[in-house]
């Protein structure tokens, strides 16, 4: 089983939710997020002063799944966070070592 | 004949009280556009200050002020006031004296709220409500009394001799506040972070537009108050006629404000900056007070768009100087309120630029050095400026000890 998490562009999330749920993903965690790469911040203009915007606004997607799955879940995660501007986002792929479900005590792939 | 005249003596003093009490709004006009122009971490402090200066300033004016300004209308605690205007008057006036009162009362708090933005996120509430209290008490009324009290300057020089015209009060009122939050934003400092040690100016966004946006369609109503009350009449066909020329042109001129001002930000800043428009409505509005009865209404609109202009290169201005102002009071009023004077005799035959000039010079140099004066004895014994630390974290919680979004998490 794997963990992915997805930084992506905040007007993608629903393109990203939609080819998710067309592949069979059962669940997905959304998280309001900042942070920078290589996009860094920008510079905002006020009253005639500038100052900078650090941290720009991203959503963080998370998703378990069987191994199986993570190939086509990263390409349609991929294809439908891609503006080909720079600030795209990022994936991220980390082992899980388990999964339960809480309201039935299933565990593992089953949980998923 | 007599009640043709109590007719007038009703509807004269009914639209002079409604005129005040549209003033009166414009409190919470300058409340809004504060609040909205501070980070929210000052919001409950601002609107206290705005609030309580209202209080303040109606109590001094009602105990010494209002007898300083006017000393043959006054008294002390306003004794006598409840009679009518017509017998004992020398000349039979067509509204009530308690009416006088409450119309001047307004526009001296009007006067304290311009500095309340100016000293906002640093200031400390009790220093600034006791400056207030001399503010409204004395300095105010002393310059009121030369001007449209009628009374020579220390017994000198009378400035209406001189040709001297302030309608509504662009010096009076507006350049009079914006001179004492001079003299106060001076001896304060600029808030922390504005300006680095390299010369860099930073911006500090304001927390809330839609607030500002609010209280400068406050303040533009209120203004029709400001301005339409200041003709002082409207039960007969020539102050009617006047009323509304006043009302015309008060809002002629702050259009033109904004449409220059919004127009000026694009071609500096890029950007058609929201509250470089709301301070060029403004900057419209107090360029217009100090003459909107004799302009054209094309004349008011131009008026007005000098004002939008020049308020716009004032903040920039002030920034460099590192003058700093949350709100650009001292630009609206004090800078645009002296182009207000200035600009009284192009259309006003009964003034002229060297009794404008000296009657600027007189109400700047009397209320920017007194105030500094009381601004210097409050800093040496009270204090002025909060700690860096409650700075830091917000006078709401320092000064007033509640949040003013409690339930806001960012």
């Amino acid at each position: 089983m794997k963990l992915i998490t997805a930084i992506v562009k905040p007007f993608k999330l629903d393109e990203v939710r939609e080819a998710l749920g067309e592949l069979g993903v059962s669940g997905v965690t959304v998280t309001e997020v900042k942070g920078f790469g290589r996009q860094k911040g920008h510079t905002e203009l006020y009253r005639g002063a500038e100052y900078v915007v650090d941290f720009l606004p991203k959503v963080k997607v998370e998703v378990a799944l069987t191994g199986e799955m993570v190939e086509s879940a990263v390409e349609a995660i991929t294809k439908a966070a891609a503006t080909g501007k720079i600030g795209d986002g990022k994936i991220f792929i980390s082992p899980l070592d388990d999964a339960i479900r809480i309201r039935t005590g299933e565990t593992g792939p089953e949980a998923i | 004949m007599n009640e043709i005249f109590e007719l007038q003596y009703a509807l004269d003093t009914f639209y002079f009280l409604m005129c005040g009490a549209l003033v009166m709004w414009m409190a919470a006009g300058f409340s809004m556009l504060e609040a909205g122009l501070v980070r929210s971490k000052n919001t409950t402090e601002i609107l206290m200050k705005n609030i309580a200066l209202f209080a303040v300033a109606c109590t001094m004016y009602m105990v010494c002020g209002y007898y300083i300004m006017y000393a043959d209308l006054g008294a002390f605690f306003l004794s006598g006031i409840t009679g009518d205007g017509v017998t004992g008057a020398e000349e039979a006036a067509t509204y009530a004296p308690s009416a006088d009162f409450y119309f001047q009362v307004v526009f001296v708090a009007t006067a304290m709220s311009i500095v309340s933005g100016a000293v906002a996120e640093r200031m400390k509430l009790w220093a600034f409500l006791a400056f207030a209290v001399v503010m409204t008490g004395v300095i105010y009324p002393v310059e009121g009394s030369w001007t449209w009290g009628g009374n020579a300057v220390f017994g000198l020089y009378t400035l209406g001799d001189l040709g001297f015209s302030d309608f509504a009060g662009s010096g009076i009122v507006h350049m009079a506040g914006a001179s004492a939050a001079l003299a106060g934003v001076l001896l304060l400092g600029a808030r922390k972070g504005k300006y680095d040690a390299n010369g860099v100016i930073n911006a500090i966004p304001g927390a809330n537009l839609p607030m500002a946006t609010l209280g400068t369609f406050i303040l533009w109503l209120g203004w029709f108050g400001f301005n339409g009350g200041s003709v002082l009449a409207t039960a007969s066909v020539e102050s009617a006629n006047a009323v509304a020329v006043v009302f015309m042109n008060t809002n002629a001129a702050a259009c033109g404000g904004l449409i220059a001002a919004m127009i000026l930000a694009r071609l500096l800043f890029k950007k058609a900056d929201l509250t470089m428009a709301l301070n060029g409505a403004l900057a419209g509005l107090v360029a217009i007070t100090a003459e909107p009865s004799t302009p054209t209404a094309l004349q008011a609109t131009l008026f007005g768009a000098m004002g939008g202009v020049l308020v716009v290169f004032s903040i920039v201005a002030l920034d460099k100087f590192k003058i700093d102002d949350p709100v650009g009071a001292i630009s609206v009023h004090g800078v645009v309120g002296l182009l207000g004077l200035m600009l009284v005799p192009i259309t006003n035959d009964a003034s002229s630029f060297s009794g404008q000039l000296i009657g600027a010079a007189t109400i700047f140099v009397w209320v920017f050095g007194a105030s500094t004066v009381v601004w210097y004895i409050l800093k040496a014994t009270i204090g002025i400026r909060v700690s860096e630390e409650e700075e830091f974290t917000g006078v709401d919680i320092a000064e007033c000890g509640m949040e003013a979004y409690p339930e806001f998490v960012s």
